[in-house]
């Protein structure tokens, strides 16, 4: 009997092999966690992206429920997010705009055809992009009341994501 | 099928590489070995096929003055994961993500950081994943044991097999009746 199950266990075992790897093939997402969730936001100060206009710094992200985004004019899906983006600073969330490695020319020209949901836009030329722990354009943080970051979204936000997650989330962040 | 790298989310333009590969260099030197001998042609050939050697991105503007802090920094460099392409470390990628983070190691150095708050430092932002060699912890003892364990299974397997080959090896000696019969059928074998 014992016998028999030595010859069986490998091959169960290795047929439990395939299935996780073939799972993982079809669920595993690309995503990578953030290792900031629940921890608080970096301290960082960014210059503007428009003269004139106040820069970017950890003190803005305290006292109230706010997202952060990275952009770029050069990303392609940050284009595809821009309405999403809008409609959510219209219903009231603050979002503030990391303009991530971009030419200020450019990045102005692109917010002005497509539209502002920026509370404020800092530019980084890529060190603070490493402080908020970013492998690329667009993610977004959402940061509570204490200035802790909760939560993050990597890819463009669809008009989905914003009604499905982050308004729920905010709202209740906000409690 | 297969999940492709998210192609939804953007990495920075590469920059544009004014150097070439720095292995390359190495190849006029093997050629002025072959008039000599052929023998150490082929060693430092098979040499260098079975132990090829890490390949450096780093640009040689991104160095540090300093032979030990830039030896320090390439060692550090070649335990963090490239964020962006995954399977490289930093110190051998191209990215624009891990040329920053190959400056950030070096800065850090220069700043006085020892290479393990260097690596603490990086992995506060980017976390476990960051490390090409992911820690031993309770989530990851699977991972670290899991060879081992199929080894021990594995040796316990054989050992039973021997113990068991060794047991079946020599069969109790025949008794009385059947050497007769044995003799028996020889005689009549010898008789044909």
């Amino acid at each position: 009997m014992l016998h028999r199950w030595l010859f069986v266990l490998p091959v169960a075992l290795f047929a439990l092999l395939i299935v996780g790897f073939y799972v993982g093939l079809e669920v595993h997402s690309d995503v990578l966690p953030s290792a900031l969730i629940d921890k608080p936001a970096p301290e960082f100060s960014l210059p503007p992206l428009i003269k004139g206009q106040p820069g970017f710094s950890t003190g803005d992200l305290k006292g109230h429920v706010s997202l952060v985004n990275s952009f770029a004019s050069w990303c392609a899906p940050c284009r595809d997010e821009v309405p999403a983006l809008v409609a959510l600073a219209r219903s009231g969330v603050p979002i503030y705009g990391i303009d991530y490695k971009d030419t200020p020319d450019a990045a102005r020209a692109w917010i002005t055809a497509l539209g502002d949901p920026y509370t404020r836009i800092g530019a980084d030329s890529g060190g603070v992009a490493i402080d908020w722990g970013m492998y690329g354009v667009p993610e977004t943080f959402l940061v509570d009341r204490t200035g802790r970051i909760r939560y993050k979204h990597v890819g463009p936000l669809s008009e989905a994501d914003v009604a499905r997650t982050i308004l729920p989330l905010v709202a209740r962040l906000e409690q | 099928m297969i999940t492709r790298r998210n192609d939804r989310h953007c990495e920075a333009p590469q920059r544009r590489r004014s150097n070439p590969d720095p292995v390359k260099h190495s190849h006029t030197g093997l050629l002025r070995y072959a008039r000599n001998d052929l023998w150490t042609v082929l060693l430092v050939a098979c040499t260098w096929f079975f132990a090829s050697p890490p390949a450096f991105a780093v640009l040689p503007s991104e160095m540090l003055a300093n032979p030990a802090l830039e030896a320090r920094a390439e060692h550090i460099g070649f335990e963090l994961r490239c964020l962006v392409c995954r399977d490289q470390s930093i110190e051998e990628s191209q990215a624009d993500l891990a040329h920053d983070l190959r400056m950030l190691v070096r800065r850090r150095l220069l700043a006085g950081d020892t290479d393990a708050q260097v690596i603490a430092y990086i992995r506060s932002r980017y976390g476990d994943y960051v490390l090409l060699k992911p820690p031993f912890e309770v989530s990851t003892w699977l991972l670290w044991g899991g060879p081992g364990l199929v080894l021990a299974f594995g040796a316990l397997g054989i050992a039973r097999f021997l113990y068991r080959r060794r047991s079946n090896a020599e069969p109790p000696p025949l008794n009385a009746d059947e050497q007769q019969r044995l003799a028996a059928a020889l005689g009549k074998a010898g008789d044909a």
